[in-house]
């Protein structure tokens, strides 16, 4: 079957089938207020040759150094097999695929993909992915109010440092729906969320608790007791995490008494290179008993006529394309190749290999900073256990070092400044697997150097 | 040719609804709705205590091909749900006029009843539909 776009020809034969004057007439029932007026912000068109170079220009920009930047996206060594068989022409396509007669492979996948992903958060049930980490915390919240029907608050408590971006995108997506954040202070000591500040809401009616492990901060938090706290309020417990941490740390499956409700993260660490920002996906796990709130497409397995082991797109009737405007989302799809690199990354690296890249992670975490805090005027912030980032201070402002480490190739981590001033000058580090001994040494040297410098100047 | 109870009351929205002596009224979907729907997968109910206006979506019935608003043939309070179709949505399918029937409803204003068609009303509507 070819695939061409209309012509006009086509277009106006349609109309006039409808009875429509014009494209624009299928859209006037969009009050005028809710219309973008022009797209200002999106340049002109180039050519192939234009944005290429440009694309190639830009790619330049992040290659090279040696990046202690973590934050939400962390490098890590993603197995040369990993691309090389996701790029196969077989399963090279970001499309969901709808019809099972013609996608059996790529369906299997997703269908493994799900499993490992209930496995790895100890859910029962997740979808195929949606678009990344910080959108998939906004579905998790209308995911709530959907499904928290006790609740008639639309108010969702934030349990400590969630990340800052992943705050503000859950709040464009749900402001239009009337849903309250409110926001609970981290503990300036620990970096955690006091359980003592949750008193405060305890009898209140809260449709959700939002809790970050490890948090933005890199600081373990006490999941257990928020997840109890939140069902002695009938509150969801919705979970952000890392996918890489829970190869060590209690999956939200068994957080507290009862688990988490809905669980959600950004699913990069797993073999998607950091490529300047995505694509990346979001991953989305959940209770069978919720699974009819839960966005996103779903891949089922069962078997044809004559009795043989099948996968199909399933629950599809909560879906836009049959729901509509009552679907249990409208803005969401799913990421079908990253997915399969990261399906295929967790099946080379297997349990076991995923909890040796963690326990590097976390050991290389632990030297870079004991490193950097032997040098005078560097302290570390919080000490409450951390998983791979933490938080150190400066006894100076941090974006001038931070810029003249970048001059010598080492991005030296996230000036938290401008999100949390109240830290001081203070900087969150990250070491993965795929730091070295000499990397850390490396950083050390030239930090000492600049420090010393500056002092002396 | 589907099943229309003579005692029973009817909207056009294929729901049935039956008043009790109390003075409560149960509703449910017609056997012409569930044949139309096929066969059901999952019963969405409201919380009991909620209260719906005539015409308001008080559910959702999914089943293979579609999911469908329930709508209030008329005001008032939920009393029940039938906590049956949790685990067994097909009653709704097998006994669309007993076993699976789906929520128990006080009415606001017994009035809105009346505006509700008769059986013979009902099988006349099914015929010009």
């Amino acid at each position: 079957m070819p695939f061409i776009p209309h012509t006009d020809d086509d277009t106006g034969k349609m109309l006039a089938e409808i009875g429509a004057e014009s494209v624009a007439d299928l859209f006037d029932e969009i009050p005028d207020e809710l219309r973008i007026k022009s797209l200002d912000r999106v340049p002109e068109a180039v050519s192939e040759m234009e944005i290429a170079r440009l694309m190639q220009d830009r790619a330049r920009m992040d290659s090279g150094a040696l990046n202690f930047i973590g934050a939400g996206a962390y490098e890590h060594h993603v197995p040369a097999a990993v691309w090389e068989i996701a790029t196969r022409g077989e399963f090279y396509t970001a499309y969901t695929p709808y019809q099972a007669e013609a996608s059996q492979g790529t369906l299997q996948l997703i269908y493994e993909y799900q499993t490992m992903m209930s496995g790895l958060t100890g859910m029962e049930v997740s979808n195929a992915s949606l678009y990344d980490g910080a959108s998939a915390l906004a579905e998790a919240c209308l995911m709530a109010v959907r499904a928290n029907r006790a609740s008639k608050s639309r108010r969702i408590l934030v349990a400590g440092a969630l990340h800052p971006m992943y705050r503000q995108v859950a709040d464009v997506i749900c402001a239009a729906q009337e849903i309250e954040f409110i926001d609970l202070p981290f503990c300036s000591e620990g970096g955690h969320c006091v359980l003592q500040s949750l008193d405060k809401y305890s009898g209140e009616d809260l449709t959700a608790v939002i809790v970050q492990q490890p948090n933005f901060l890199g600081v373990l938090e006490e999941v257990d007791a928020i997840c109890d706290w939140a069902r002695a309020q009938k509150a969801l417990t919705i979970a952000v995490v890392n996918p890489t941490s829970l190869a060590l740390l209690t999956p939200p499956g068994e957080w507290g008494d009862q688990g988490a409700d809905i669980v959600c993260g950004e699913g990069q660490p797993l073999g998607i290179p950091l490529s300047s920002g995505g694509p990346y996906f979001g991953f989305m796990t959940t209770r069978l008993a919720l699974v009819r709130q839960m966005p996103g497409r779903l891949v089922g397995r069962t078997v044809d006529l004559d009795g043989k082991r099948g996968f199909t797109l399933t629950l599809q009737a909560r879906e836009q394309h049959i729901r509509r405007s009552k679907a249990t989302s409208n803005i969401c799809t799913n990421q079908g190749l990253m997915v399969t690199a990261a399906t295929i990354y967790m099946s080379l690296l297997g349990a076991e290999g995923l909890a040796r890249v963690a326990g590097a992670a976390h050991r290389r975490t632990g030297e870079l900073c004991a490193a950097l805090c032997e040098l005078p005027g560097v302290e570390r912030v919080f000490n409450r256990p951390f998983f791979h980032e933490v938080v150190i201070r400066l006894d100076r402002p941090v974006a001038p070092v931070l810029a003249m480490l970048a001059d010598h190739e080492v991005f030296g981590g996230l000036d938290l400044t401008p999100s949390h001033p109240q830290l001081g000058n203070a900087l969150l580090l990250c070491a993965t697997e795929t730091k070295n001994a000499a990397d850390i040494v490396r950083y050390r040297d030239l930090l000492a150097e600049i420090l010393n410098r500056e002092s002396a100047a | 040719m589907s099943n229309v109870p003579a005692d029973l009351k009817y909207s056009s929205d294929h729901e049935w609804v039956r008043v009790e002596d109390d003075g409560s009224a149960v509703v449910g979907i017609t056997d012409h709705a569930q044949g139309a729907l096929g066969d059901l997968v999952f019963v969405e109910a409201p919380e009991p205590g909620s209260v719906f206006a005539s015409g308001e979506a008080f559910g959702v019935v999914e089943s293979v091909k579609a999911a469908s608003d329930m709508l209030c043939p008329f005001g008032g309070e939920v009393l029940g749900v039938n906590s049956a179709l949790d685990d067994t949505p097909e009653l709704v399918n097998t006994d669309p006029y007993g076993d699976g029937w789906l929520i128990r409803m006080q009415p606001a204003d017994t009035t809105e009843l009346d505006g509700l068609m008769d059986a013979a009303a009902y099988e006349q509507f099914l015929e010009e539909a």
